[in-house]
């Protein structure tokens, strides 16, 4: 009971307390935000299939590339070149997922083909001027208009984003309770076993790519639009999968809140340390390294393995 | 060049069976090394090997001992990122210890070349590449025939029984740990007179030292070698029919498609899935 | 054996693995309801019977009909949906789930409903008197307790036939008469069963028929004191007389 409680409450400050922040904390919110989003669409193949995706931002880079590249050439509004996005990222993934697990790809060797992936569609889009090359493409200045994704100001981003991480919990939670969410629990801790006890372990393992990859794209879009600015580097860049997975795992991959709190965690340990050793880039990076180290020896499920005493794995509950 | 880089990780996965994503950010540091060696001290970047080698392989064992040891039953995918964790911390401390300018070190051989009937040869390339073979042909012969090497040999094929044969397999899991660094690190010292030093370096070799490894087979160092020089010979096939960085595409297909249906490599001896 | 009442029929079954010919020219009929034993020295060939069956290896050559339909080619859960579960000879619980979660997993195989799978998981834990236990991860359970799960797992999806595979290896004798208990019970409800086992007593006293596999090949079939006698079945457990 302690704990729903706390949950709303923090709920409520979520809602209720950003109009009131300082433009600081509120871009630092954001950000968590934004990697808690990309921390539990990860976790949806990564934490809960337990196919550790190290390539996640050929997702993330379609999504962003898409609408923006729908929107500066045919006026497409960025909220259906969203789903557009989407839709190809999971495309996509479906494609990359066939070809991976149809072919038995498991554990590193899954994560090292998603990475080829990954660095593939990055050197077609440095390579291609259509989508800028390494210059990537710039959102211009536009008049603020909430039919296309652009605001004035932080405040209408920070719902948005909100809004889609809470949609990514709503949904991880309902996947938790699902034949979806048990199939891939199983597939995960054993997949033969799995097979023999009637999962039909390609099918949903490819479903949880599809749902992974389409949300991904759509923090893609996200970024696009509240930046202004993407380019090769950025959007497919082995930055942008490490961040998502990063959060899953410190907070606890395979369960609902786990990203979220990964993301509350790490991004002000990110932003304390820059602010800290001011002008040598990469001391957040590497804080994150020494994090990632120590969680994996110490606490293998994340933060929220704490619930239940050090090292054990947080439990699926049974309503 | 690939080729020595791929052995060391090469032999890493053989014996601790997993994926080590620091190789790239070790061999960054063997190229800071050389090249602080080379700015501070003046010393020559080939007989720094005799330093930075050792130096490493003792950075090898440590690592090894602290930080992978300890979690050695740990799942596979923990393990992995185990290594990224270190790769990002190694690869962000040369970043804010030296910041990313690009460096160089120019020793004064540097620009020498010769013509060889058609083809002009780089000397500090021929160099690396002569490095390589030597250190991967030492490293055979050091598999092959001291003891050290054959329970490392042991422990990569036959885990439990090296065990019961009283080999020190903890030991033996640094040492060879500390031999891969020690290699990689010292293809560092060999490329550094024609190749930049920054902190990202390690990433490139990194990722085409997995593709080099999985074409080779896992854990099979002549293949290794051999898978080097196939994705050197990609990647200059891929330069000549595709414009730009594009050329990385075709070593990057190579790989997915090695990786589908060859997962034990090219040459076999490697473990499959 | 009136063949269209078979449940599982095998037809020359043969599998060669590169060089090696683990099963030669295998094959066996189980009736719907049966109990059939399956033994053999080690090596005999008898789990790779079971993977043939369950879809996790396809036969070299040979038919293999469950319910009159062809298996081969199909896949583990396509296999299992029609019916045919199986355990395996080093158990393979879902560790970090419950025990509850773990029969789950099974119990999906046969609706879609969260809640529904749960209740059918609940009842077959207290099937096979693992009820108590319903919430505790697997990894926490004793081994008696995981092949029990092992087994609630695969009567969760409703199988017509269940194959056991050394279901009471590494148990002590009050653990496995509670197992031969049991395995009675799954049987009164009306499940075929094809048991591999090398406590001779428990599958002796179980199987309706008992088959004897030795270098992949069947060299005796018929009841339980018949192939007790049986002079090869002798020869090949104690070794030829020279």
């Amino acid at each position: 009971m302690g704990a729903e409680v706390l949950l709303g409450l923090a709920l409520g400050a979520l809602l209720l307390a950003p109009p009131f922040l300082p433009p600081y904390f509120l871009e630092i919110l954001i950000s968590v935000m934004l990697f808690g989003y990309l921390g539990a669409a990860w976790n949806i193949l990564g934490g809960y299939a337990g196919q550790f995706s190290f390539g996640h931002a050929a997702y993330f880079g379609i999504g962003a590339y898409t609408s923006t590249l729908l929107f500066l050439n045919l006026g497409v509004t960025p909220w259906l070149g969203m789903l557009a996005g989407g839709v190809l990222a999971a495309a996509f993934g479906l494609f990359a997922g066939y070809l991976s697990f149809r072919y038995g790809l498991r554990g590193p060797y899954f994560s090292l083909v998603t990475l080829a992936f990954a660095e593939m569609l990055r050197v077609v889009a440095v390579n291609t001027k259509a989508v800028g090359s390494s210059l990537g493409l710039v959102i211009p200045n536009r008049e603020p208009a909430a039919v296309n994704f652009i605001f004035a100001g932080k405040l209408p981003y920070y719902y948005v984003i909100l809004a889609m991480a809470l949609a990514a919990v709503w949904i991880t939670r309902r996947l938790e309770r699902s034949k979806l969410g048990y199939s891939l629990l199983a597939i995960r801790e054993n997949e033969d076993a799995a097979e023999a006890a009637g999962v039909d372990a390609l099918g949903m393992k490819l479903r949880a790519m599809a749902l992974s990859s389409f949300l991904t794209a759509l923090g893609g879009t996200f970024y696009a639009q509240y930046f202004a600015y993407i380019d090769p580097t950025i959007t497919f860049g082995p930055s942008v999968s490490i961040q998502g997975l990063l959060q899953a795992i410190v907070g606890g991959a395979g369960t609902v809140l786990g990203p979220v709190v990964g993301a509350f965690v790490l991004t002000p340990v990110s932003e304390l340390s820059r602010a800290a050793i001011r002008g040598r880039a990469g001391v957040d990076v590497m804080l994150y390294g020494v994090v990632l180290v120590l969680v994996i020896s110490f606490l293998p499920h994340g933060l929220m393995g704490l619930r239940r005493g050090r090292g054990n794995p947080p439990r699926v509950p049974l309503q | 060049m690939y080729g020595l880089v791929a052995c060391g990780l090469s032999l890493i996965f053989g014996v601790l069976r997993i994926i080590n994503f620091a190789h790239g950010a070790v061999m960054m540091l063997g190229m800071y090394t050389t090249y602080w060696l080379f700015t501070l001290l003046k010393v020559d970047p080939y007989l720094s090997i005799v330093v930075t080698g050792p130096a490493f392989f003792v950075l090898g064992m440590v690592i090894q001992r602290t930080v992978i040891e300890p979690n050695r039953v740990a799942a596979e995918h923990n393990q992995l990122l185990l290594t990224l964790g270190l790769a990002l911390f190694l690869e962000n401390l040369a970043l804010v210890l030296w910041q990313g300018d690009f460096r160089t070190v120019r020793p004064p051989y540097a620009g020498a070349s010769f013509v060889l009937g058609e083809a002009l040869v780089e000397v500090p390339r021929l160099v690396a590449c002569g490095g390589a073979i030597v250190m991967a042909l030492a490293l055979f012969a050091f598999l092959r025939t001291t003891d050290v090497g054959k329970a490392i040999r042991a422990l990569a094929e036959e885990p439990e029984g090296a065990l019961l044969m009283g080999i020190d397999v903890g030991r033996i899991r640094a040492v060879a740990f500390g031999i891969g660094s020690g290699c990689v690190a010292v293809a560092g010292a060999l490329v550094t007179p024609f190749f930049y030093v920054a902190p990202d370096v390690g990433e490139s070799f990194n990722i085409m030292a997995f593709v080099v490894v999985v074409l080779g087979g896992m854990g099979n160092f002549v293949g290794a070698l051999l898978g080097g020089f196939i994705v050197g010979l990609a990647e200059s096939l891929g330069a000549t029919l595709l414009p730009g960085s594009l050329k990385q595409l075709v070593v990057f297909a190579l790989f997915v498609l090695v990786l589908l249906f060859r997962p034990a490599g090219l040459f076999g001896g490697g473990r499959g899935r | 054996m009136d063949t269209r009442l078979s449940l599982l029929q095998l037809d020359a079954v043969t599998k060669r693995f590169g060089g090696l010919t683990a099963v030669s020219r295998f094959s066996l009929t189980v009736g719907a309801g049966e109990i059939v034993g399956l033994i053999g020295p080690n090596g005999a060939g008898k789990t790779t019977v079971f993977h043939l069956l369950s879809g996790f290896h396809a036969p070299t050559e040979g038919a293999i009909r469950f319910k009159g339909v062809s298996v081969v080619g199909a896949k583990p859960h396509q296999i299992c949906r029609r019916g045919l579960a199986r355990t395996f000879q080093i158990v393979q619980p879902f560790v970090n789930l419950t025990t509850l979660e773990n029969v789950m997993v099974g119990a999906f195989n046969r609706t879609d409903d969260a809640a529904a799978a749960r209740e059918r998981a609940l009842e077959v834990l207290e099937f096979v008197g693992l009820g108590a236990r319903r919430d505790v991860p697997a990894r926490a359970l004793t081994l008696s307790d995981r092949k029990r799960l092992e087994m609630a797992r695969g009567l969760a999806t409703r199988p017509e036939l269940l194959l056991l595979d050394e279901v009471m290896a590494g148990l002590n004798p009050t653990e496995i008469e509670a197992i031969i208990g049991l395995i009675r019970r799954i049987h009164a409800q009306g499940v075929a069963l094809l048991i591999i086992e090398h406590v001779m007593q428990a599958i002796m006293a179980l199987s309706q028929r008992i088959v004897v596999l030795h270098h992949g090949e069947k060299i005796a079939e018929g009841r339980p004191d018949d192939v007790a006698r049986d002079a090869r079945v002798i020869e090949a457990y104690l070794g030829a007389r020279t």
